[in-house]
């Protein structure tokens, strides 16, 4: 396959960046995006030119690090997967393919096709947890949990924090992302008892941080690569106006 | 001159990790927040030390290359991990568990550092479930269970097929948490480049931000490695591109021994390579083989036949089929342990029964399964593997069996380290993949997520303590001592060289051809010949790489090419100490397989009289040979016997 990149190039944070046109040619249908983008670099360096800069580690769509928007879409034409098990065998010989960064304010630009997505930490550091220290902890046994809220939780549990959700929101929203960890939690017996403070806490950074509100076009449930499910969000709703309403949470 | 003291304590196997309890020294919580603590890593083994150790009082800083320290490769782990709870009632126990791990690791493992991994395996699933971890539940809510390779009993809890993300998010979210109340500092993207020693411990490292290029100091009163394994020595493994030796490397070159660098494992159940271009393998979960049946045609023909595309897998007879595994070990079938499994398709393969598009690969069938079970329950097991593999592939799992071949996976050796996790130079540790004691010549499935977590939330923290108890009147370090100026200096020196030789040639081009030296002479089956062969290539090659690598742009800037040399460069000398150590094992265990020493039926044959030791290297400079130092395994409540799967 030969195909016709466009690419967004920008050196750093502060620097103004652009779209820059590259050619790749004699591309196998049987690799994977990055694959393509490594015969790029490979041709770039060999040329003398900066190779592009884009986030990848695991290549096996779990690790949650790659993070290209693809035609104006998050992870590309394909459904249900990461840039990383994307396949060339999606696109067509001769193809012009447009390659972005995830756009978001919440996110800012670090090189080239890579992003900061240290908000997604802070969210987590902000509740996203049971607080239970090492040792001392009853048997793994000891609260039978019902399969069906075992397994609503393992749904939720799925999300990789790749951001997908956030990039293809017209809102930039980060709703996709809060919702699952505060829904797989508030499966569980274990995570009731923080459920209010968690959930409070949680929205509040994710405005702090920036990131808009849902746009309610589900847009980001299409996108997501392990297909998080919106009515996480309406289960967080939920939490967050039972918590307001309850005088009781005065701790956050 | 490194002197190894296992220091394993006093008693009978079952007495002595409570001996030591009973014994160590405690630091009190008012001294503990005067200690600072460095972790490198944040996979299971270092975010679980780091938030246990900030828990009770340490300050901690920790580092990682990636972005966030969710992204740690335990996050790929897919099939389980395993406990001695007995839940199933099926006769299983703490000894057991020890026991399978023992003679999992073919009898080249420390026997107390075993026990006690099984000791405090229960401890883990509990204090996992405590912090939400959504495991797979029967339907009167408590945990299931599934069996692994290597073991009769089913021990194995398990989060659909995604059981190391979810580990390692729960001891994310623990470190996050520590994050949160200021007890751990976060250092993401950075690249630990060096250890620094003041008085012959460690008391620090030298890091560089990879977003700006800064060169780092860092200083604490000890230094814990979890670094992880070196798979990505053959280029093409399972591991993550990121993933490296440079850590533990340098810990080496710092005077810390490097224990049995040829125990690598290669994991039978992986999607075959397809082309040049390739960059990574793709691990299918070896929980597939609890219900997968995995053959090659019997006739050689009908092997040719499909590889010319002529003939599908689905056409040839049950007759024709030659499920070998079950052929071969009858009591264990297709869950024999992963070594042996890698080899049987190996010798298939070898032998012109091969299948796929390059005759290199076996299948994994689930038509069996799916007519035992029906599609919906195979579906609910494994649904998640099979998308990935169609994703890849292109073919329907459902359909049409798998096609699998191994690969790079896991490392069983590291860091030499005694009974407390510390490694040769005082006040360095290393814990997980990182280190080499638990798994021997060969590692049990599920059983690296349970080491990763038994070290970092329930041995060290307790050992660390009998270190730093006698640190409390060591006042803090700054990293303004001349010992880190030395240090600093060596790294800027490197990367200037690194950065001056502007050759030809690509860093991954370099990768790939070591590789495929390590593939080729140091990889699934080994002989003097080869091996002497790698040890006149692979310096070579480095030779070569410092002449003629190309990196382009800056060092004062986001610069991933720079990134990958000096992992490269250690790579390159890590090579030369595997084919090495393989060369001087002359015997067959778990995943060393010497073609001299094995039986007249194809199984690998142990030398105890002259192998029942571990292999530690002493760096004794560039250019010159390590020193070898033996460290005799001693077994009290395992008999030394052959492993036999039959």
């Amino acid at each position: 396959m030969d195909l016709t990149l466009k690419i967004w190039r920008q050196a750093n944070a502060q620097a103004k960046g652009k779209m820059v046109e590259y050619k790749v040619t004699g591309v196998s249908p049987d690799s994977s995006f990055f694959e393509m983008l490594d015969v790029l670099n490979q041709d770039l360096i060999e040329k003398g030119e900066d190779p592009v800069a884009f986030d990848h580690d695991c290549r096996e769509g779990i690790c949650g690090t790659c993070s290209l928007y693809i035609n104006g879409r998050a992870h590309g034409p394909d459904s249900g997967v990461t840039t990383c098990q994307l396949h060339m065998r999606k696109f067509k010989d001769g193809d012009t393919i447009f390659i972005e960064p995830w756009r978001a304010k919440a996110f800012p630009i670090v090189k080239d096709l890579i992003v900061n997505r240290g908000a997604f930490d802070s969210i987590i550091q902000a509740g996203g947890y049971i607080s239970v220290n090492t040792g001392g902890v009853p048997d793994a046994n000891a609260i039978p949990i019902p399969k069906v809220n075992a397994d609503a939780a393992m749904d939720a549990a799925a999300c990789i924090g790749c951001g997908a959700c956030v990039a293809t929101c017209k809102n930039a929203s980060a709703m996709l992302f809060v919702a699952a960890k505060v829904s797989q939690f508030a499966n569980l017996p274990q995570g009731k008892i923080e459920a209010k403070r968690r959930v409070q806490n949680m929205v509040a950074e994710m405005d702090a941080l920036g990131f808009g509100n849902c746009s309610n076009t589900y847009a980001c449930e299409q996108e997501c690569p392990k297909e998080i499910s919106v009515s996480n969000i309406a289960k967080m709703n939920r939490e967050f106006l039972s918590a307001k309403l309850c005088a009781d949470v005065k701790d956050i | 001159m490194i002197k190894l003291d296992s220091k394993i304590p006093e008693g009978a196997m079952a007495d002595k990790w409570k001996n030591y309890i009973d014994h160590a020294k405690l630091v009190n919580p008012s001294n503990k927040r005067k200690l600072d603590i460095i972790v490198v890593g944040t996979g299971l083994a270092g975010a679980s030390a780091a938030a246990s150790l900030a828990e009770m009082g340490y300050e901690v800083k920790i580092f990682c290359y990636q972005d966030s320290p969710r992204r740690a490769h335990s996050i790929a782990a897919q099939g389980g991990i395993n406990a001695a709870k007995n839940y199933p009632n099926d006769g299983d126990s703490v000894y057991r568990l020890f026991y399978d791990t023992v003679k999992g690791g073919d009898d080249r493992a420390r026997e107390a550092n075993v026990y006690r991994l099984a000791e405090v395996s229960n401890n883990i699933i509990d204090q996992c479930v405590a912090q939400g971890i959504p495991f797979a539940r029967e339907y009167g809510g408590l945990l299931d269970n599934r069996s692994f390779g290597g073991a009769q009993v089913s021990r194995t809890f398990y989060a659909r097929g995604q059981t190391g993300q979810q580990l390692l998010l729960g001891a994310y979210s623990a470190l996050s948490r520590q994050i949160k109340k200021g007890k751990v500092t976060l250092y993401n993207r950075r690249d630990m480049l060096d250890v620094v020693k003041i008085d012959g411990r460690a008391r620090g490292i030298i890091t560089r931000n990879l977003v700006t290029g800064e060169i780092e100091r860092h200083a604490a009163h000890a230094v814990v490695l979890a670094t992880g394994g070196y798979g990505n020595v053959f280029y093409l493994s399972t591991n993550a591109m990121g993933s490296n030796v440079s850590p533990a490397w340098k810990a080496y070159k710092a005077g810390a021994a490097f224990a049995n660098p040829c125990y690598m494992q290669i994991h039978p159940t992986c999607i075959p390579v397809h082309g040049d271009f390739q960059s990574k393998l793709t691990l299918m979960s070896e929980s597939l083989r609890n219900d997968g049946r995995i053959w090659v045609p019997k006739k050689k023909e009908d092997a040719e036949a499909i590889k010319a595309g002529k003939l599908k897998p689905t056409q040839i007879k049950e007759e024709d089929r030659d499920y070998y595994l079950e052929r071969r070990y009858p009591a264990f079938g297709n869950l024999v342990p992963r070594d042996v499994a890698s080899r049987a398709a190996k010798e298939r393969v070898d032998a012109g029964h091969g299948v796929g598009p390059t005759g290199i690969a076996v299948y994994l069938d689930f038509e069996e399964a799916i007519g035992r079970l029906g599609k919906s329950v195979v579906e609910a097991r494994y649904g998640n593997l099979f998308q990935m593999y169609e994703k890849i592939v292109d073919e329907d799992p459902y359909t049409t069996p798998m096609m699998i071949y191994p690969a790079s996976h896991y490392t069983m050796g590291g860091l030499w380290v005694d009974y407390n996790l510390m490694t040769t130079v005082p006040g360095l540790y290393a814990i997980g993949e990182a280190n080499f004691s638990d798994h021997g010549a060969n590692r049990l499935g599920a059983s690296a997520l349970m080491q990763g977590l038994a070290d970092g939330y329930f041995v060290l923290p307790y050992t660390i303590a009998d270190y730093l108890a006698d640190q409390i009147h060591v006042p803090r370090f700054t990293g303004k001592e001349p010992e880190f100026n030395d240090v600093e200096k060596n790294v800027n020196e490197r990367i200037k060289k690194l950065m001056s030789i502007n050759g030809k040639q690509s860093v991954d081009s370099f990768h790939k051809r070591l590789g495929h030296i390590m593939w080729e002479y140091v990889g699934m089956a080994r002989n003097e010949e080869g091996l002497k062969k790698a040890l006149e290539e692979i310096p070579k090659l480095r030779e070569e790489f410092w002449k003629d690598v190309r990196i382009p742009g800056d060092t004062a800037e986001f610069n991933n090419e720079l990134e990958k040399a000096g992992r490269v460069a250690d790579f390159l000398e890590l090579g030369e100490l595997i084919a090495r150590d393989a060369l001087n094992r002359t015997e067959s265990c778990g995943g060393h397989f010497r073609e001299e020493s094995q039986t007249p039926e194809g199984e690998a044959k142990r030398d105890d009289e002259n192998f029942t030791y571990v292999a530690a290297w002493e760096y004794k400079g560039d250019g010159q040979e390590p020193e070898l130092h033996k460290e005799h395994l001693t077994f009290e409540a395992i008999k030394l016997v052959q492993r036999n799967y039959k």
